[in-house]
């Protein structure tokens, strides 16, 4: 169905997932699933937690021993297929990328989006962040409920 | 008649690249290019590349230029660049017929590198040339050069990078795609940029084309239809849909007219696009001093332009007298490069392309 649809299956996108207990600080959560000759990943994360390899074309993986959370690959993968995420009492709080405008503001509601593109749940935006590093790929911290901890992927556009 | 040492013919990533790996090897070169402005296909490009960082991946197509622009800049002394200039002819005494504003003028070199990149193919389908039915590079330059956009409701005809992300351009414009429609049976392109837009709400609709558009003085529908594996429409599975614009990405073929007027060996290779030149490991054609580099040897990825024109302005430097100093040690990092780039799923058809002209197949 990944072939014909793009979006990836339940079982996928949980292999990039670390078990739960590592939740309690930002992760990085890699939904890049091909061998495509791509690795900014690798190359801009300054833990090197993330692996791609000789082979630029080998999907990247994280080690969640080594990723801090620090955002920086959220920004700087080209396919925006990056997302940070952390556990919170009955939150799910994430890191995503975002392209559009208007720029959502602090304390806005928004709507969580999954990656059949539906309206999934509620949510609040905490932290916006731009600036010349992000080079226009702004990054929105956010919070929903954790139930939807692998269902979200992003926000639904502000109109 | 101007003589010169070194011509390239376009001043898209491969040609500026060349000129530069040329220039840091000490030759000077003239780039010719018919657009208002060096860049080739980066100069419409917003978003970030992919590829390594050797290559400038996740920096912006548009600043990718105006790195490659600034390298030449700074070889000012010995680059060149010559723009409003279509090059009109090439004859095989190795001169240039070129067309600046309406005057026609001669220049000769002693090498050539042809860069002209690649042309859109287009469907055959019935209504095919209303308003509103654009290619994809088209509504590329109206909205992200010229800040124009195509139309309010835009169906997308194929589902490779490109149609994937000029889609993506489309929303980020504030343009409703209603959905993108793909013949073959799988998404052609990246499947992070598939998944970008489907969760963006677009709908990626395999095993599909188009049938006929309809509308009297400019779009108003197109009907999609069905198709098997074979690509065989399948009657009864038409359907209308509403929209003012459809833009066409199914593919680019090489820009290799041109080379039509010399006596070098040309073959048709479907899978590096249509039409290309015989070309050796250092890029030369069938013909002493006549280069070639970029997607017009083979529709590829900037990336691989970029490595191609280096490995070519390196080559040619040395040929004509001007050895990089660190010639071996560039050349072998290059090649690796290029190697590297293509050793993926997405790099088989090319590498088995290259194979098929170079007749490798054959045995
Ligand atoms: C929507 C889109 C997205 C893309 N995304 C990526 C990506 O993420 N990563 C990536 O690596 N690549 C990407 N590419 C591909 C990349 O842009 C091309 O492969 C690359 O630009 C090819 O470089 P080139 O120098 O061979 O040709 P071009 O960039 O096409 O440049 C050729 C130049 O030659 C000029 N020219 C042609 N004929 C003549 C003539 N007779 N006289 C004078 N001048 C002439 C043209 O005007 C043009 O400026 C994308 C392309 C598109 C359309
Ligand atoms: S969040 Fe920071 S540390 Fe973790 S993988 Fe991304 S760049 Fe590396
Ligand atoms: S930068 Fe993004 S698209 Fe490229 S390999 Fe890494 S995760 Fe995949």
């Amino acid at each position: 169905m990944f072939e014909k649809t793009g979006v990836p299956s339940e079982k996928l996108v949980k292999s990039r997932f670390p078990n739960e207990r590592y939740l309690n600080s930002f992760k990085a959560i890699t939904e890049c699933y091909e061998e495509i000759p791509c690795n900014p990943c690798e190359t801009s994360c300054p833990f090197d937690a993330i692996e791609v390899g000789i082979d630029i074309n080998t999907p990247p993986r994280v080690d969640f021993d080594l990723c801090t959370g620090c955002g920086i690959c959220v920004y700087s993968c080209p396919g925006l297929a990056i997302i940070n995420v952390m556990l919170e009492d009955d939150d799910a709080i994430f890191r995503i990328p975002y392209e559009f405008l208007p720029i959502p503001e602090v304390g806005m509601k928004v709507k969580g989006v999954n990656r059949f593109g539906e309206d999934i749940c509620d949510g609040e935006i905490l932290k916006v962040k731009e600036g010349k590093l992000q080079d226009k790929t702004i990054v929105l911290t956010l919070k929903i409920p954790k139930e939807y901890l692998y269902d979200f992927v992003t926000i639904r556009r502000l109109t | 008649m101007r003589k010169v040492d070194f011509v390239i013919i376009g001043g898209g990533p491969a040609g500026l690249s060349a000129a530069h790996k040329a220039a840091e090897a000490g030759l000077s070169s003239v780039v010719i290019e018919r657009d208002d402005k060096v860049g080739g296909q980066l100069v419409k490009q917003t978003h970030m590349f992919f590829g390594s960082k050797k290559q400038y991946a996740k920096t912006r197509g548009i600043d990718i230029a105006n790195i490659l622009i600034g390298h030449c800049k700074a070889h000012d002394d010995l680059i060149e660049i010559m723009t409003n200039t279509t090059v009109t002819g090439l004859y095989d005494d190795y001169i240039l017929t070129l067309l600046t504003d309406d005057v026609y003028h001669k220049i000769e070199a002693k090498a050539i590198l042809v860069a002209s990149g690649a042309s859109e193919k287009f469907m055959l389908f019935e209504n095919n040339d209303l308003p509103g039915i654009y290619g994809a590079g088209a509504v590329q330059t109206l909205m992200n050069v010229y800040g124009v956009l195509p139309g309010e409701e835009v169906v997308m005809v194929g589902s490779g990078n490109i149609g994937l992300i000029v889609s993506y351009q489309l929303l980020q414009a504030g343009v409703r795609v209603k959905m993108v429609i793909e013949a073959a049976s799988q998404i052609g392109g990246y499947k992070v940029h598939a998944s970008k837009i489907k969760r963006l709400g677009v709908d990626i609709l395999t095993n599909h084309t188009v049938k006929r558009a309809i509308g009297d003085d400019t779009l108003q529908k197109v009907e999609i239809v069905e198709v098997d594996d074979q690509w065989n429409m399948i009657e009864g599975t038409e359907k209308i849909i509403e929209c003012d614009a459809l833009c066409i990405s199914v593919g680019l073929s090489p820009l290799s007219t041109i080379l039509g007027m010399l006596p070098v060996k040309m073959k048709y290779v479907g899978k590096l696009g249509g039409n290309v030149p015989v070309i050796d490991y250092h890029h030369e054609t069938t013909m002493n001093n006549i280069f070639v580099a970029g997607d017009v040897c083979g529709v590829e990825e900037a990336s691989s332009a970029i490595v191609e024109g280096s490995i070519a302005g390196l080559f040619i430097a040395n040929r004509l007298g001007y050895k990089h100093p660190e010639y071996e040690k560039e050349m072998n990092d290059l090649t690796q490069q290029l190697e590297n780039l293509r050793s993926g799923p997405f790099g088989v058809k090319t590498v088995e392309g290259l194979r098929e002209l170079r007749g490798e197949n054959d045995v």
